[in-house]
């Protein structure tokens, strides 16, 4: 704060006299002094220049080097555009990519067609003022604070081969991470019991905005519990349920760190943020073609991103 | 906040307390679903927490399903082979900076978006909010060349690159958190009444003070929120530290999972006691702050 005397005398504008029809705004402007303006800039420039060089720029990258064959290592005047063939390549001649989609696209149905009902389910439940919901509550959302990386690691002890209690228990010999016919299975099972308690979390702060007198009138009007819920309280929180339509596609694209610990998405794991990674970190380094995957992971999530946005912003706005 | 208020309401209506006495079969059965819910929620943790309190050999010879064999050494020698010291105290290095950082910067922006009513700044909003919910691997191949590309000095990291430092890691963790916490808190600040800024303005408060001194400390409570939710996912972040480090000393507790796993892989006692572990920071903040973090998490989806 050293740098208050300099301020004040630097803000020597007198306000003008008249504050007719010009309107708040500009008056407000205009009483800004050139240190509050030197400030204001540095206050919006540098988290602006950190979030675009850090995320929008390599963003934009991204989309551009998915179109040459770039091997990541030599000099960048040797970068060459070959259009869209990384494209093809990653459609034709690389066989993880289907299976990648198939098990991106699955995850996004299991979240959404499971976990996220459920969740929605336990949040109109605990609504109710029950007695001991504070205890539900924190049991179902404390796997939220846990990292996706250590859901791995807490959920082999159940589906481990020789030690987990899933074969102790069932006399089964399977290999619940190993085998590749079960292991996307276990590992969305682990996915949607963090993903359940997230969903209750943001349905039960959109319950307790709804208003109680709808609810009332429905209730007078005779329409059962479940009728009133779908018809009246359902559509009020639109604007909930398409962030969490919007949070499910997303997390279900980003969907890395539990298949990464577990075998670094190989053998019936893949995914296509494991394929990206792989292309970059991985032993051979396909720079063009790893940005062709990274390409359609950004355009996916911009769509939604989009949809997010919109609907925020006419939330705020209201 | 709205939902703050909102609950308040429906607890003092005057219809919901004689609701509550009656236990009819119906709510018994209610309880008696979310008994078990909840149960076979807490199950994997209170699993993991049994498993890591057993010995080795008692759990070889006698199966997980059974009674004893109880021990505290799991624990004394995860953290050992695994050097969790070392290991939590890279996690403090990356959060607590990064954390005061991204709040310090979101904070900045976000006053300024609330302050004014510039066209520009729902461009702004956007902007940030959106960086948020980018894929992070869609965003690894440039920043991979640029992090091995730009120099440090020796004094800042020993890779002499942004690559493999704890500087990199920081900075790309503020810049990916930064738009949610501008988009919690210029919500927040919106909804502060703005003769607070007229009566600033009459006083010859800078735009500098008017930031610090009274918009601030007006929004304590969004901050807390804020920064609990933010100790959690830069302690629980894992992508970056894994792709953007290297030397297997430096890696943060969540990172340093992955090299866990080749260790303990025939041992799951000592898995979970690794797990207990890594686990035990979060579920201090979740206990001790649960209110703030629930209402971090909501208030970025509820109207602020």
């Amino acid at each position: 704060m050293s740098d208050l005397p300099l301020i004040q005398a630097d803000r020597a504008v007198p306000p003008p006299a008249t504050t007719t029809s010009t309107g708040g705004r500009r008056r407000r402007l205009r009483l800004l002094s050139r240190t509050d303006r030197v400030v204001i800039t540095l206050m919006v420039l540098v988290p602006l220049l950190l979030v675009t060089g850090f995320v929008w720029l390599p963003a934009a990258a991204t989309v551009l080097l998915s179109g040459t064959n770039w091997d990541g290592i030599g000099p960048l005047n040797e970068i060459e555009f070959v259009g869209a063939r990384n494209y093809s390549d990653v459609v034709n001649i690389y066989p993880p990519f289907v299976p990648a989609v198939q098990h991106n696209l699955l995850w996004l149905a299991a979240l959404f067609v499971v976990a996220t009902p459920f969740g929605m389910f336990l949040a109109v439940l605990l609504d109710k003022e029950l007695r001991g919901s504070r205890f539900y509550q924190t049991a179902l959302y404390l796997p939220v604070v846990l990292s996706l990386a250590l859901i791995g690691f807490v959920w082999q002890l159940l589906y481990s081969r020789d030690q987990g209690l899933i074969n102790a228990v069932f006399g089964s010999s399977i290999d619940w991470y190993g085998d590749s016919n079960v292991n996307i299975w276990a590992v969305m099972v682990a996915s949607g019991w963090r993903h359940v308690g997230y969903i209750m979390l943001l349905y039960l702060a959109g319950l307790k905005g709804v208003d109680p007198s709808l609810r009332e009138a429905a209730a007078v009007d005779g329409a059962s519990e479940s009728r009133a819920f779908f018809r009246v309280v359902f559509p009020v929180m639109r604007p909930i349920n398409i962030i969490v339509l919007v949070v499910t596609v997303i997390e279900s694209l980003r969907a890395f760190d539990l298949v990464w610990v577990v075998n670094k998405g190989r053998n019936g794991l893949e995914l296509i943020s494991a394929l990206v990674t792989q292309n970059v970190v991985g032993e051979a380094s396909r720079i063009g073609f790893g940005s062709a995957l990274a390409t359609i992971m950004l355009v996916v999530s911009l769509v939604f991103i989009t949809i997010y946005l919109a609907t925020v912003m006419r939330e705020n706005r209201e | 906040m709205s939902t703050a208020t909102v609950t308040r309401r429906t607890e003092g209506g005057a219809d919901v307390p004689p609701r509550r006495r009656k236990l009819t079969p119906l709510r018994i059965l209610l309880h008696g679903f979310l008994i078990v819910v909840s149960l076979a929620w807490l199950f994997p943790i209170a699993w993991a927490v049994l498993t890591s309190l057993r010995s080795y050999d008692y759990t070889a010879a006698n199966g997980y399903v059974s009674f004893g064999g109880w021990t505290f050494d799991n624990y004394v020698t995860a953290w050992r082979t695994a050097e969790f010291g070392q290991h939590f105290l890279n996690s403090v290095y990356i959060t607590v900076p990064a954390v005061l950082l991204t709040l310090f910067l979101a904070s900045c922006v976000a006053f300024v978006i609330a302050r004014f009513s510039w066209k520009l700044n729902l461009v702004l909003l956007g902007i940030f909010t959106a960086a948020n919910l980018l894929p992070q691997q869609a965003l690894l191949i440039p920043l991979f060349r640029l992090f091995t590309e730009v120099p440090l000095p020796e004094f800042m990291s020993d890779s002499e690159l942004l690559y493999d430092s704890y500087w990199g890691l920081i900075l790309i963790n503020v810049a990916f958190q930064c738009g949610f916490c501008v988009f919690v808190l210029s919500n927040y600040m919106k909804a502060l009444p703005r003769d607070l800024y007229e009566a600033a303005m009459v006083d010859g408060a800078s735009i500098w003070r008017q930031y610090w001194q009274v918009t601030m400390p007006l929004c304590r409570p969004a901050l807390a929120a804020l920064a609990t939710l933010e100790v959690t996912w830069i302690y629980n972040e894992f992508f970056w530290a894994t792709v953007l480090m290297r030397t297997g000393d430096k890696f943060p507790v969540t990172s340093s999972l992955n090299n866990l796993r080749g260790e303990f892989f025939t041992d799951n006692n000592l898995v979970s006691a690794g797990s207990v572990l890594v686990a035990i920071p979060t579920l201090v903040i979740f206990f001790m702050l649960q209110r703030h973090f629930v209402r971090g998490l909501t208030l970025g989806a509820s109207k602020g």
